[in-house]
């Protein structure tokens, strides 16, 4: 590959951006959505023939930004295996979505923008995935969170919204915080930011001082990833988050953006070997951030929230399995995951776009005879995410619950739980949505009708990706995917289980588990044809309805001293600064209305001040000095 | 041909000019007369250039008598302009005493 | 001899130049200028410099002294009816003149380990036609901006000194 074509991958929705920023507005929606959707294909099928014909990483220099003492920071970009991978769903996906958008955003006035933000975003999710130093890898970070904020609010003048793209800003922040510190503590520890460079410095003395700064480093690091890949206790940000546009949410808060956490930390795989301690808190927080997501998504009734809960659920697993220091599996279940959960957000994307912009699930259902591709492709991507042979995520999510067996049998027994508990809410929601009878109004019955080929083809796309996806890495040895990775984990040799009987058994008892998670939900709303209510919930239920209480948690104990110090700084604080200031002022103002006097407008006065002040100059000048 | 200088000495010239500038200071701030004031810059000047002319000599160069030159066309103009100016005022308000331009008031 | 012409020619320098500041009629006040300035031009002469002395009484004796009396006459001046200052004023004006008196003469005496004893080398270096040749080479730039300044002062002495027309 030469470099005119990776720059053109880099930069090619960049100027697609800002295509639209300068001209979008005197474009027609079609041709904005045009240059959006083209400048993401264009990257796209250049990293597939990167994919194909790249064996070596290859290293796109750029320019240097800059250099203090031993530490130089280059605009480096490397193309390796992982990046190449990721690169391809990005990129793959994003233009499936930009697609969808062209349909589903044509009635917003906005369109062109919201196409420059998409573009922005791929072009930082590129650079995020692309970069060669830790440095490059946060401009994409903060880049990409940038991008979510605006689309989050893109809908700006709802106020809910705008609130919505803060909160997820601002918990962004907390991890982007130790991200920076994680950043800094590296370039102190090893003179410098580049990915090679880290490993070979760790190669060298990170053998001796297996504690120490790397582990802290290593803590950071994955302080940042919980902000980005929401999980426990920084995820309350991707349930708002639905607020946005359903293309942003399956684009950016399920396929692609909320995925940077786990691919830092599988780049950063080498920094994570060496800090156990570190890798067991990530898994702890992963396998609970699962949980608790999963059990917050069983009760709610708004199609996306349920995604989203769902969303925050995978990542807790993916989390586990980098926990465990199974980075190629947990790199698998990504993949997959991002096949089916953006095909399940188009598919809800599709629903609501039917419906007009209803997102409550119990004024759904009996969906499936008027949107029957949408009812089909939904269905495969509930069957995936469910977990059931031989879709794609019953591969990648069998290989986390395999490995959490070998390592550690709690683990495995929560793992278990929630995928259980994620058979149950999806089907909930796919029963609720698709079967039974209609229960909206009767306009809305009325204009129910099939979405148009431009949203039904990226679905099919992705629901065919959902079904076959699992190819590329099966647990019967010679993994394609364990093989491709194998240069990016140098350092551990990740043995392929074997499959014994035991094996065979947890698949089964995995499968059993969605199954029985499946019954429950036919029981409920196909056979009884219950239909949640929001009232008078009690106990658990309630609990699990206001979602623990963490957002009222947070609030009390975060966001209230917060107010409280603010508020304190505003009264007392600031009122004695502010008179100190506004002294200053008045003796300034004092003197300089006395000193007005001086200049009486008197020539003979001025002339003696003029005599005095040279006959002062000249003492000091040569008298005194 | 002999020089004044090596009889007189540099030091008395020094101090007739800086006499004859302090002169010229006492007259601006003891008269109210504008015209007297401007006399009172013309020996101002005058001691200047004297004192110039010595160390030109003093240093046997010629730049020094050329700065005078300037000095006097410089003079001239001022006064030019500046009795100009008297004249307006003088036409406004029937005097040039400078006690009564007071319009410079801050 | 010549000392003694030089003590002459200050104490006249000196004295005209205080009569000048002093004296009640401007008129009067003119006429002891004149004075002061021929006696520097006779110190310019003394110092040798001719052409400079020459220049100086054209200049100031000539065309400054002629524009000084003319507006006085002008403006009707030539009588004693200034009203002097009050006396602390006057007593002020005294002290400080004194005071920058005392300053320069130290500042200018402190100042004098810088000078060397002199030396005359016999060289030429104010006869006209160095003089000439100095000031159309070195300092040809600062000359043709000393034309444009008396233009310029010129056009302004007019513009200004202009009755305004009424409107």
């Amino acid at each position: 590959m030469n470099t005119t074509s990776l720059i053109v991958l880099l930069f090619a929705p960049l100027i697609g951006f800002l295509i639209n920023v300068f001209f979008g507005r005197k474009m027609s929606k079609n041709l904005s959505g045009v240059v959006g959707t083209a400048s993401v294909l264009l990257s796209f099928v250049i990293t597939l023939l990167l994919f194909f014909s790249v064996k070596q990483p290859i290293t796109l220099h750029l320019s240097e930004w800059f250099s203090i003492g031993k530490l130089a920071v280059n605009f480096d970009f490397v193309f390796d295996q992982l990046s190449i991978l990721w690169l391809l769903f990005v990129t793959g996906i994003g233009t499936l979505i930009h697609i969808y958008s062209i349909s589903y955003m044509h009635d917003d006035e906005n369109m062109y923008k919201f196409f420059a933000y998409l573009n922005l975003f791929i072009f930082f999710m590129i650079t995020l995935v692309a970069g060669s130093n830790l440095l490059i890898m946060f401009i994409g970070w903060e880049g990409v969170g940038l991008c979510s904020y605006l689309l989050i609010g893109f809908w700006y003048k709802n106020q809910d919204y705008n609130d919505a793209a803060k909160k997820a800003f601002i918990m962004n922040r907390i991890g982007d915080l130790g991200f920076l510190i994680g950043i800094f503590i590296l370039g102190f520890a090893t003179n410098t930011l580049e990915f090679s460079g880290i490993q070979q410095a760790i190669d060298v003395d990170g053998v001796v001082s297996t504690s120490g700064w790397y582990s802290i480093a290593a803590f950071c690091l994955f302080v940042g990833a919980c902000g980005k890949s929401a999980q426990l206790p920084l995820y309350t940000w991707l349930p708002d988050a639905m607020a946005g546009p359903t293309p942003v949410s399956a684009l950016i808060h399920a396929a692609t953006m909320v995925t940077a956490g786990i691919f830092m930390i599988t780049r950063m795989n080498f920094l994570f070997d060496i800090a156990p301690i570190v890798q067991n808190i990530i898994a702890v927080v992963g396998v609970t951030t699962a949980l608790v997501a999963a059990s917050i998504g069983l009760v709610q009734n708004d199609i996306k929230k349920v995604l989203a809960y769902s969303t925050v659920s995978q990542l807790g697993l993916m989390f586990l399995a980098l926990g465990l220091g199974a980075y190629q599996v947990a790199v698998f279940h990504v993949i997959t995951h991002a096949f089916f959960k953006a095909c399940l957000f188009l598919g809800s994307g599709s629903v609501i776009h039917a419906l007009h912009g209803e997102q409550d699930m119990r004024k759904m259902g009996g969906l499936r005879g008027s949107m029957k591709i949408t009812y089909i492709t939904f269905l495969i991507a509930t069957l995936a995410i469910a977990g059931l042979p031989p879709f794609a995520g019953f591969w990648s999510k069998d290989e986390i619950l395999l490995t959490a067996f070998h390592e550690n049998k709690v683990l495995w027994v929560l793992a278990t739980i929630a995928s259980i508990m994620t058979a149950f809410y999806m089907f909930r929601l796919l029963y609720l949505t698709f079967f039974n009878e209609f229960r909206g109004t009767e306009e809305q019955k009325k204009h129910l009708h099939e979405s148009p080929s431009l949203i039904t083809f990226p679905l099919i796309v992705l629901a065919v990706l959902s079904a076959l996806g699992g190819l590329i890495s099966l647990p019967f040895g010679n993994s394609w995917l364990n093989h491709y990775l194998m240069p990016i984990f140098a350092h551990k040799e990740h043995a392929e289980h074997h499959l014994g009987a035991t094996e065979y058994g947890l698949m089964a008892f995995a499968v059993l588990g969605a199954l029985i998670g499946i019954g429950i939900a036919y029981n409920l709303y196909m056979k009884k044809k219950e239909v949640p209510t929001s009232d008078e919930v009690q106990g658990l239920h309630k609990v699990l309805s206001n979602k623990y209480y963490i957002d009222e948690i947070y609030m009390a104990i975060i966001v209230t001293p917060i107010y409280g110090l603010a508020s304190f700084s505003k009264n007392f604080i600031e009122k004695y600064i502010s008179k100190s200031v506004f002294g200053l002022g008045n003796v300034v103002s004092v003197l300089s209305i006395q000193g007005k006097k001086v200049q009486n407008g008197n020539v003979g006065f001025y002339l003696f001040a003029f005599v005095f002040s040279i006959s002062a100059f000249l003492i000091y000048l040569f008298l005194i000095r | 041909m002999q020089s004044i200088l090596e009889q007189v000495g540099i030091g008395n010239y020094i101090i007739l000019s800086a006499l004859l500038f302090c002169i010229g200071a006492f007259g601006i701030l003891y008269r109210r007369n504008a015209i007297i004031m401007f006399m009172s810059i013309e020996i101002m000047l005058n001691a200047v250039n004297l004192l110039l002319v010595a160390f030109s000599t003093y240093h046997q160069d010629a730049s020094g008598q050329v700065f005078v030159f300037f000095t006097m066309a410089v003079a001239a103009a001022e006064v030019a302009v500046g009795l100009a100016i008297l004249v307006s005022i003088y036409r406004n308000i029937g005097n040039i005493d400078i006690d009564n331009l007071k319009n410079l008031k801050g | 001899m010549l000392e003694i012409v030089f003590y002459i020619l200050s104490a006249i320098t000196l004295g005209t130049a205080f009569l000048t500041v002093y004296s009640k009629n401007p008129i009067h006040s003119a006429i002891y200028l004149v004075v002061s300035f021929f006696s520097i031009a006779g110190h310019y002469l003394l110092f040798n410099a001719q052409f400079l002395a020459m220049v100086h009484i054209i200049v100031y004796a000539g065309a400054i002294m002629v524009l000084l009396l003319f507006t006085l006459m002008l403006m009707n001046l030539n009588k004693e009816d200034e009203v002097s200052k009050p006396i602390y004023i006057k007593f002020a004006a005294v002290f400080s003149a004194g005071i920058l008196a005392l300053v320069l003469i130290s500042a200018l005496k402190t100042a004098q380990p810088e000078m060397i004893e002199y030396v005359s080398s016999n060289e030429d270096y104010q006869s006209i036609k160095v003089l000439g040749k100095v000031l159309l080479n070195e300092y040809m730039v600062p000359f043709e901006f000393a034309s444009v300044l008396l233009l310029v002062s010129m056009i302004g002495a007019v513009l200004i000194s202009k009755k305004e027309e009424k409107i």
